[in-house]
């Protein structure tokens, strides 16, 4: 029964980190960059929607506040790989800590209190329902606008440049800032989850965004084993990584429902991310030696 | 049409691997040629391409397009001047996008991408038209992932691709060299195809000799970095792969080394 009475909660904490999964999914996926950045985005969207709303902003406002924070973060770390030549990976990395010290002049603290008994929150985890509604508006918009956006003219070229960046320029494509678009486009969602999530929690926590990148990743690829069988469409795709986030916090529920130690969470998550992303490779690896096999009998 | 004025390009200056691609090289096309090249190894061929399409900067020397200075342009901004074709025919298309979509891609070739759609209802009447005329089947699969297609169907939609949006010129380089014989000679016959009904400019790099004078209206042959042989006209039509490889020992002073040219005779 105590495990029933949680799943609700992890169901809104799934929709949330879904949210910021797409993030994820976008610059992982879509421009086939590793960015770290979001384990400092994240939480640049917390605390900015968080100061907002303490100091009287109407919440709508600062959740568009908070999506633009993420939005020059992200284009921070493009312009960092773009204008500098940093490696993508380093780039996001070196954003990351930009924003610890942000964060924390942001907040003036390592952590800040949004009550929802005091401030007009959009969501909360006082009412677990109504914010599941919520978020399933929320996700339904995110996923519909993101499905219309890559079927643009600029949408395309900014799949374009992940899948073959030569083929993209040789088409006229401005790579970079295709490139650069995707980052920030990616890190504005990323922040907008963090405002949904300190929102929900009652707090931002200058820690909030730790493994942000690993919960991330292993919705993308739960999500992708789930819906393997469905036609590849796109809004299906993104569809999966909020389910893959569900699917993630459900398990985390079980986990805490069982006794085993929450401490322990986020390396079961980054084994479960390295099983995923690892198994195509070992996969490809066993087919060829045994393919090496089978050649020897019979061209023997 | 297209001039290339005393290019230069060294790859690793200063150093022991030092190696002179282009040396004062000056080429000059008119409109409407067809213009096949050939050279050996290390002669200079695809360094040429890439010098055109802004792959690299030249050392020195300067590159016009219709009497456009294109040099300081980068690649993605001198693509609305030109159609590109490479070797590997995984290059030339995005792989996991629609065979539609790739095509629209490159119909947008030069122009700003905005929040327009992608893709149109009278585009995909147009590319179904075009690629029924490819006559490989693939007006049937417009929705199919490019990365599904074999080598030759895949350069027969770069080829298409390339040829949307009205190039200035048209650069192909060993577009059928990855190809098993017979695939190479059908997408020879589309580049044909699509050069004549479009009137392109065309620079098409070979290593098949009996390709690079079956094919088109001029011929020149590079050996390191320049231009040694430069034939067109009635000269063209009339030459063997014999009278080529004499030509090319008169004017370099060495036997022709390649060994794919040499082999695919």
């Amino acid at each position: 029964m105590e495990l029933l009475s949680a799943l609700p909660g992890a169901v809104a904490q799934g929709l949330i980190w879904g949210v910021m999964a797409i993030g994820v999914y976008i610059t992982y996926k879509i421009l086939d960059i590793a960015d770290l950045t979001v384990d400092g985005s994240i939480c640049t969207g917390a605390t900015v929607c968080t100061m907002l709303m303490i100091n009287g902003v109407p919440v709508w406002l600062a959740l568009i506040a908070a999506a633009l924070s993420g939005i020059l973060a992200g284009a921070l770390t493009g312009a960092l790989h773009i204008l500098l030549g940093i490696p993508a990976i380093l780039s996001g990395i070196l954003t990351q800590l930009v924003l610890w010290s942000v964060n924390l002049k942001i907040m003036g603290k390592a952590n800040q209190p949004l009550s929802a008994r005091n401030y007009a929150v959009l969501l909360s985890q006082m009412d677990i329902p109504m914010s599941i509604v919520i978020l399933l508006i929320c996700a339904v918009l995110l996923v519909t606008l993101l499905y219309l956006f890559f079927g643009t003219e600029l949408g395309a070229g900014i799949r374009a440049t992940g899948i073959n960046p030569a083929m993209s320029r040789a088409q006229g494509i401005n790579t970079n800032v295709t490139k650069l678009i995707g980052l920030a486009l990616s890190n504005g969602i990323v922040a907008f989850s963090g405002a949904l999530l300190c929102q929900y929690q009652g707090y931002a926590d200058i820690s909030m965004g730790k493994g942000a990148v690993v919960i991330g990743l292993a919705a993308v690829v739960i999500g992708e084993a789930v819906i393997s069988k469905l036609p590849p469409n796109f809004a299906i795709r993104l569809s999966g990584v909020m389910v893959g986030a569900i699917i993630y916090y459900i398990v985390y529920q079980i986990i805490i429902f069982i006794g085993l130690d929450t401490d322990l969470l986020r390396m079961f998550s980054a084994i479960v991310v390295a099983i995923f992303l690892g198994a195509p490779y070992v996969k490809k690896q066993i087919a060829s030696r045994r393919g090496i096999q089978k050649g020897g009998k019979t061209n023997a | 049409m297209l001039e290339l004025q005393n290019i230069k390009k060294v790859f690793y200056p200063g150093t022991i691997n030092e190696k002179v691609a282009l040396c004062d090289l000056n080429l000059k096309l008119d409109d409407g040629e067809f213009v096949t090249v050939i050279g050996g190894n290390g002669a200079g061929k695809s360094t040429m391409q890439n010098i055109i399409s802004g792959v690299f900067r030249p050392d020195a020397g300067k590159v016009l397009l219709d009497g456009i200075d294109v040099t300081p342009l980068p690649e993605y901004k001198r693509a609305k001047y030109l159609g590109r074709v490479f070797q590997d025919p995984s290059m030339g298309t995005a792989a996991d996008m629609q065979i539609e979509e790739n095509l629209a891609l490159a119909y947008r070739r030069g122009k700003r991408r905005t929040l327009r759609a992608g893709i149109t209802k009278k585009e995909r009447e147009e590319y179904k038209q075009l690629l029924k005329e490819l006559d490989l089947g693939l007006e049937e699969r417009m929705t199919a992932k490019v990365g599904l297609l074999s080598g030759g169907q895949r350069q027969a939609i770069t080829l298409l691709m390339a040829s949307l949006s009205c190039p200035k010129l048209l650069l192909l380089d060993e577009h059928t060299a990855a190809l098993d014989p017979k695939t190479a000679a059908k997408v020879l016959e589309i580049t044909q195809r699509i050069v004549e009904s479009n009137h392109l400019t065309t620079l098409m790099i070979t290593h098949n000799m009996r390709d690079a004078i079956a094919f088109g209206n001029r011929l020149i042959m590079l050996h390191e970095g320049r231009i040694v042989v430069d034939v067109s006209g009635e000269e063209k039509k009339n030459l063997t792969v014999e009278d080529l490889l004499t030509l090319f020992t008169k004017a370099s002073g060495t036997v022709f080394a390649s060994d794919r040219a040499i082999l695919s005779e």
